[in-house]
């Protein structure tokens, strides 16, 4: 693993060199740009669904030598159709992918880049980097450390924590084992179990219900994803239980964002930025790009930022699902 | 084609037109529910011995009030399968009944000024719902001549995909107010929480439609062997159709008590409830290919699954990695025992 400052700082002069590369009016080659992302299944890929569309929607506006096609897949053998398919009918010469599964894609994607087509992989890599040629993420890293650091300062070094995870992937690994280095130097703060609810609402529900019946005083829950907070906020309220002080979520999906900026749960006052639209960001960045010919810095980490109050309102976007 | 043996003779199945509610009958329904209920008490005995707060009366109503939707589902499911069928759609049914009564009531809301009528009239959609999509299941799988393994696996996609399609990728969400009017029908509690009454009513209706009813004799006659029941007169194709409207009213029922949990209806929402469902009436000693089964041993079976998961979370013995392992295993287990137990009767 790099030191995260070196992933922060290399996202962010991607992202100067990306606004001073957008002010350059060159545009002389036409790019046929495809995109390949997972099917709506919840709330987190519906909104990545979105942003690819709304991306769409704008890019090609902006750039007549711009043709974006977006093909969603329930499971990965379907998306790997659907990359042959982009390839022989309709002859994309760039490839901005979100893989269902990196292990299982990394094949169809090198097949792709072997003919020639420029690939931009977005948030789940490959296992074999060799099969693109730019890489653009979320920062799990910080998805995880920014949560421990912000609960630490709220309880002031000393409280019993309790903490969700989502499905056993890599992301989640990293994301824990982030939240789990900073608590190692505070060594007043308990962890006290850590449980999968698959960051699905209903099984965040029991899973908390399971906690508050276990532990008999709680300070806070990183629920570690919003709709798994949901779950979690109405197990409390159910409860009626007064010792816990915070729950935080992650990924800044509208609905917490929203009860941020209002103010009217005492429990939420934080969140981490995850949000899909780095899908967005993914294909603006690699389409501007293309069409001066140029190509991406090989990692560009979308930063992930603690949401409050007072920078709520630009994270809060009403017409995403998500 | 060797004649198929006549369902008296098969063990454990209920004989065409035998009066039921016999002396024998009832031992043979005790012996049924026994291997499902001994699993139960041994895993009752492990939680309290590995965590003192198992037994707490809180918790012991936690684990029923949400066993409350897949009991519900499975009693229904119960009939379908005793009769010969399967429904793998129940649980994108229940989502897509969820997200379509949740835009009903937030459409109806600001026109009508009581928040109880828009949640009554959104009750009777969501059951009214449910009986629809089961008599279509009924009819395409009776009449049609479809495999209901085909049906349903067609409807899983398709109610899921609705659901997807109306949530616009993400969550459909109750309006707050009638979040707040709503919220009791799940979290009130008279004695026991709602959920649980209502499950304890499902589960008590539907073992009286089974066991003495003349109805409930026919689902057991075609699912031993839908020939002899044929030729006894039996009206196969309505009684068919009539086992999947009523779990497409059970489906409705679980979605009733579903809906005021968190407000919300996503494209994760019911994800798996199916194989739960058909789980909780294998365990309970129903056979998959028909014929026979008990509603009390499917009450046990979904409450038993629901016990497993509650004593995962309440304990750190096993690795979080090897949950969906250890259901595995005392899921085979206790059908196992099921098997044995049958071999001796």
């Amino acid at each position: 693993m790099k030191p995260m400052f070196r992933r922060f700082a290399l996202g962010l002069s991607a992202m100067a060199a990306l606004l001073t590369a957008s002010s350059a009016l060159a545009q002389d080659k036409q790019v046929n740009l495809g995109v390949a992302i997972p099917t709506a299944t919840h709330g987190f890929t519906g909104g990545i669904v979105w942003w690819a569309n709304e991306a769409k929607k704008e890019l090609e506006k902006q750039h007549p030598g711009l043709k974006i096609t977006v093909k969603t897949a329930a499971n990965s053998s379907e998306q790997a159709n659907q990359l042959q398919d982009l390839l022989t009918v309709n002859k994309i010469n760039t490839l901005v992918v979100f893989p269902f599964e990196s292990a299982a894609l990394t094949r169809p994607v090198a097949q792709v880049k072997g003919k020639g087509v420029y690939v931009t992989v977005v948030d789940r890599g490959l296992t074999d980097t060799n099969a693109q040629d730019a890489y653009v993420a979320g920062d799990n890293t910080a998805f995880g450390r920014i949560p421990a650091e912000y609960l630490v300062k709220r309880l002031n070094g000393r409280g019993n924590i309790v903490a969700l995870r989502g499905i056993a992937t890599t992301i989640d690994n990293e994301r824990m084992d982030a939240f789990k280095a900073v608590l190692k130097n505070h060594p007043d703060i308990n962890l006290l179990d850590a449980r999968y609810a698959n960051w699905n609402r209903d099984d965040a529900f029991k899973v908390m219900q399971d906690y508050l019946t276990r532990f008999k005083h709680i300070d806070a829950v990183w629920a570690a994803d919003d709709d798994m907070a949901v779950g979690v906020l109405k197990a409390i309220e159910q409860s009626k239980r007064t010792d816990i002080q915070e729950v935080f979520g992650g990924a800044g999906s509208k609905g917490m964002v929203k009860m941020i900026l209002d103010g009217k749960n005492k429990l939420v006052q934080a969140d981490v930025s995850y949000s899909p639209k780095f899908i967005y960001d993914a294909i603006k960045l690699t389409a501007e790009a293309r069409l001066k010919g140029e190509v991406l810095p090989p990692k560009t980490i979308i930063p992930s930022v603690l949401i409050t109050k007072e920078n709520a309102q630009q994270f809060y976007f009403p017409n995403s699902p998500f | 084609m060797p004649p198929e043996p006549t369902d008296s003779l098969r063990p454990g199945a209920t004989a065409l037109g035998a009066s039921d509610g016999t002396p024998l009958h009832r031992v043979r329904a005790l012996l049924h529910g026994f291997g499902p209920l001994l699993g139960l008490i041994v895993l009752c005995i492990a939680g309290t011995a590995l965590n003192g707060d198992f037994a707490t009366l809180d918790n012991v109503m936690n684990v029923l009030t949400r066993t409350a939707f897949i009991g519900i589902i499975a009693v229904g499911m119960c009939f379908v399968i005793i009769s010969g069928g399967i429904d793998l759609s129940v649980g994108s049914m229940a989502a897509l009944i969820a997200g379509v009564m949740i835009l009903l009531m937030n459409r109806l809301a600001p026109s009508l000024s009581s928040p109880t009528s828009v949640i009554a009239l959104g009750i009777g959609f969501a059951l009214l719902l449910g009986a629809l999509f089961g008599l279509v299941h009924g009819l395409l799988i009776a009449r049609g001549g479809i495999e209901p393994f085909i049906v349903t696996l067609g409807t899983l996609g398709i109610f899921r995909a609705y659901l997807t399609y109306f949530a616009d990728g993400g969550a459909i969400t109750l309006d707050s107010d009638l979040s707040d009017a709503y919220g009791p029908v799940y979290y009130a509690s008279f004695l026991l929480p709602v959920p649980v009454w209502v499950f304890l009513a499902v589960a008590l209706g539907g073992g009286l439609i089974l066991n003495r009813t003349a109805y409930g004799r026919y689902v057991q006659a075609i699912g031993s062997n839908e020939q002899v029941a044929r030729y006894a007169a039996v009206d196969v194709n309505r009684i068919k159709v009539l086992t999947y409207v009523l779990l497409g009213v059970c489906v409705g029922i679980a979605t009733v008590l579903y809906v005021p949990r968190l407000g919300s209806s996503s494209p994760t929402t019911g994800l798996l409830w199916e194989l739960e469902a058909i789980a909780a009436v294998i365990v309970g000693g129903t056979a998959l290919k028909g014929g026979s089964g008990t509603i009390t041993g499917t009450v046990v079976g979904a409450v038993l699954l629901s016990v497993i998961s509650n004593i995962l979370n309440l304990t750190s013995v096993i690795s979080v990695y090897l949950n969906s392992a250890v259901q595995g295993f005392v899921i085979i287990g206790v059908a196992f025992m099921q098997r044995r137990r049958k071999g001796a009767s």
